[in-house]
């Protein structure tokens, strides 16, 4: 049994434009110790899918489908039994460390309150195990630190702060929702590193979010390509990124700036996403797909193996094999 | 802290100088004086009455000698109320009106906070509707209403309390007048507070707290608490300040001795010395008042230090 199994999720938000949804029937499994990544740009539902599954939409977020944890539906529990598995077995990392750790508390009582609560152990204890984290994320002088309140910390700092926060109960998942967005360039790097030593470590498996390609290729085992709230390619991040088979990761791939082509221009996919609450009744992407025929403006293509490779699973009506040498031009070979 | 407590109280003395001098020029500037009663003196008690006051000499030569017993700590002798210092009468309401109004806007933090949490809760649903229901009838029907409302029902109705009076502290001549500024103050500070509330629900820090696994009442009582009480310890200030030294009307419905009474009753008298005081007074409290607020904001926010 997988660690974790998600069928056909979705997410729907009541707004007084009416119901608009968000996730369409997305579906993965997550095994021990293995990492998934989750790509698309904003709007994608990307990160609404993990938001779902630790029951952190808003107010006016219904879910459908099941997220089943060793068997158990995350998605049907009540707030209790979900805030015994969440913090402890599920643990999430934010986007923005600048605004996710609360700026009113210390360190040190923000890192307790989770082992108070999910292990039961003393302040005491719980402030040990605390700064035996801060210094596992590599935070210089952790026992004098942890008496700080957030805003002491830079945002990168911070960030390791979130992710020893969220590893403190040594969860089985850690979803990180686009860790190293806000930071930049040198302190993305050093936190990517520094989860990929500490899934090693502790054998957590990873469900990262991100619209960074580059963070997906260095991380993940799997990758599963979002577009207007629906999966459209799911496969192993090699094959994703050695032999892509769907027009919109083509794209994806085609707009990354290569430093190995001199000289050539900065691509782009043409177009802008689609209005979530006017979706296309065909695939989301056909509006702006360079592949397009008419059947995928009127017909939703479904998420089956592709012809070329069974292994990938791939929601496009234009076989796989014509779009070969399209996914010549672009893969990182 | 102490330093800055230090330099805060320092910085009044010149506000205190400045409010003091308009005050004064201000009350000269108007027409009429504190014997111009509809009863005529004789030209020479009326010289008498100038000359003791010192209201014969130059008006700079009058604010100096204000001044000059100001810093004595004497607040002058009443023109109006020829027996009584302005101390005197200073001190006899002030603990009225500290008594009154304290006490109003203590109880009404409570549960202008408690109201707001539970309406932000239930953001939308009966018991909020019912909290801003609440609100709205303590803003928007003027005390004079409300006052006169809660005699009926409860003095005159219930006879449960007196209607109005005042006995030496006397708990049961106190119930009605708090509770009617409870009722105006928890209009304001519980829509403060179910504003600030649910602002603070819904920030990021509140999302990991609840990734983190924690119960709402951990959540809302160590995590939303204190960052949604600054806009109410914003408007606490202003409001304590009102309803002691401004409660005029509930004074007046329930017949207080207090300050706001005073100084109604000073200024229509042209009472200088006690109208004087009595700004001397508000500046004072307003200052200590605000010093209390800013030293607030450092008790609840580690990002503000002094």
């Amino acid at each position: 049994m997988s660690l974790l199994k998600v069928s056909n999720l979705g997410v729907q938000f009541q707004t007084n434009d009416g119901v608009v949804s968000a996730v369409n029937g997305v579906s993965f499994e997550l095994e021990k110790g293995q990492t998934l990544g989750i790509v698309g740009e904003s709007g994608s539902g990307k990160s609404q899918t993990v938001l779902a599954m630790m029951g952190l939409l808003a107010r006016n977020g219904k879910t459908s489908g099941e997220a089943l944890y060793q068997g158990k539906n995350l998605l049907a529990m009540s707030p209790a039994e979900l805030n015994r598995i969440r913090g402890d077995r599920l643990a999430m990392i934010f986007q923005d460390p600048m605004t996710s750790l609360n700026p009113y508390l210390t360190v040190e009582r923000q890192m307790t309150e989770v082992l108070e609560l999910h292990k039961g152990i003393s302040r005491r204890d719980a402030k040990k195990r605390a700064i035996e984290l801060l210094d596992a994320v590599r935070i210089p002088e952790a026992a004098r630190r942890i008496n700080m309140y957030p805003h002491e910390f830079s945002g990168g700092m911070r960030q390791r702060v979130m992710i020893a926060m969220a590893l403190l109960c040594e969860p089985e998942v850690l979803i990180a929702d686009e860790p190293t967005t806000a930071l930049d360039v040198t302190v993305q790097a050093q936190i990517l590193t520094l989860l990929k030593e500490l899934q090693r470590d502790f054998g957590t498996s990873i469900v990262m979010i991100t619209h960074d390609l580059g963070v997906v290729a260095g991380l993940c085992e799997k990758v599963m390509v979002m577009y207007g709230g629906r999966a459209m390619e799911y496969g192993s991040a090699d094959n994703i990124f050695y032999q892509p088979s769907h027009p919109y990761t083509i794209g994806l791939l085609g707009a990354l700036p290569r430093l190995d082509h001199d000289g050539s221009e900065l691509v782009s996919i043409p177009g802008n996403p689609p209005n979530m609450a006017r979706m296309p009744k065909g695939c989301p992407f056909s509006e702006r797909c360079t592949h397009a025929s008419s059947r995928c403006a009127d017909e939703l293509p479904a998420l089956a193996a592709s012809s070329v490779n069974p292994q990938v699973l791939r929601a496009c009506h234009k076989p796989a094999d014509e779009l070969q040498q399209a996914a010549q031009e672009v893969a990182h070979v | 802290m102490w330093s800055y407590t230090f330099r805060r109280v320092l910085a009044t003395i010149p506000t205190l100088l400045a409010v003091i001098t308009v005050c004064y020029l201000l009350l000269h500037l108007t027409p009429g004086g504190p014997f111009d009663g509809e009863r005529k003196v004789s030209a020479a008690v009326l010289a008498n009455l100038q000359a003791k006051y010192h209201l014969d000499l130059p008006l700079w030569q009058q604010y100096l000698y204000y001044i000059k017993s100001l810093l004595q700590g004497d607040l002058g002798a009443s023109f109006r109320y020829a027996d009584w210092s302005v101390n005197d009468l200073v001190g006899k309401a002030l603990p009225v009106s500290a008594a009154i109004g304290g006490g109003a806007i203590v109880i009404s933090l409570f549960i202008g906070v408690a109201l707001g949490i539970v309406a932000a809760l239930r953001q939308n649903s009966l018991i909020d509707y019912f909290v801003m229901l609440l609100g709205n009838i303590g803003g928007a029907f003027p005390s004079f209403v409300l006052g006169p409302v809660l005699v009926m029902v409860f003095a005159i109705g219930l006879e449960w309390l007196p209607a109005g009076g005042w006995d030496d502290f006397s708990l049961r001549y106190m119930v009605l007048p708090i509770a009617l500024l409870v009722f105006i103050n928890i209009s304001t500070i519980g829509r403060v507070m179910r504003g600030s509330m649910i602002e603070v629900l819904g920030s990021n820090f509140i999302r990991t707290a609840r990734a983190k696994g924690l119960p709402m009442r951990t959540i809302v009582l160590r995590h939303a608490l204190k960052p949604a009480l600054m806009p109410v310890v914003s408007v606490i200030g202003p409001l304590a300040i009102s309803s002691i030294t401004a409660a005029v009307v509930t004074e007046t419905v329930f017949g207080l001795p207090g300050l706001g009474k005073l100084i109604v009753n000073g200024a229509a008298n042209r009472d200088y010395t006690l109208v004087l005081g009595l700004v001397v007074l508000v500046t004072v409290i307003t200052v200590v008042l605000n010093l209390l607020v800013d030293l607030a904001y450092a008790l609840l926010d580690p990002k503000i230090r002094y």
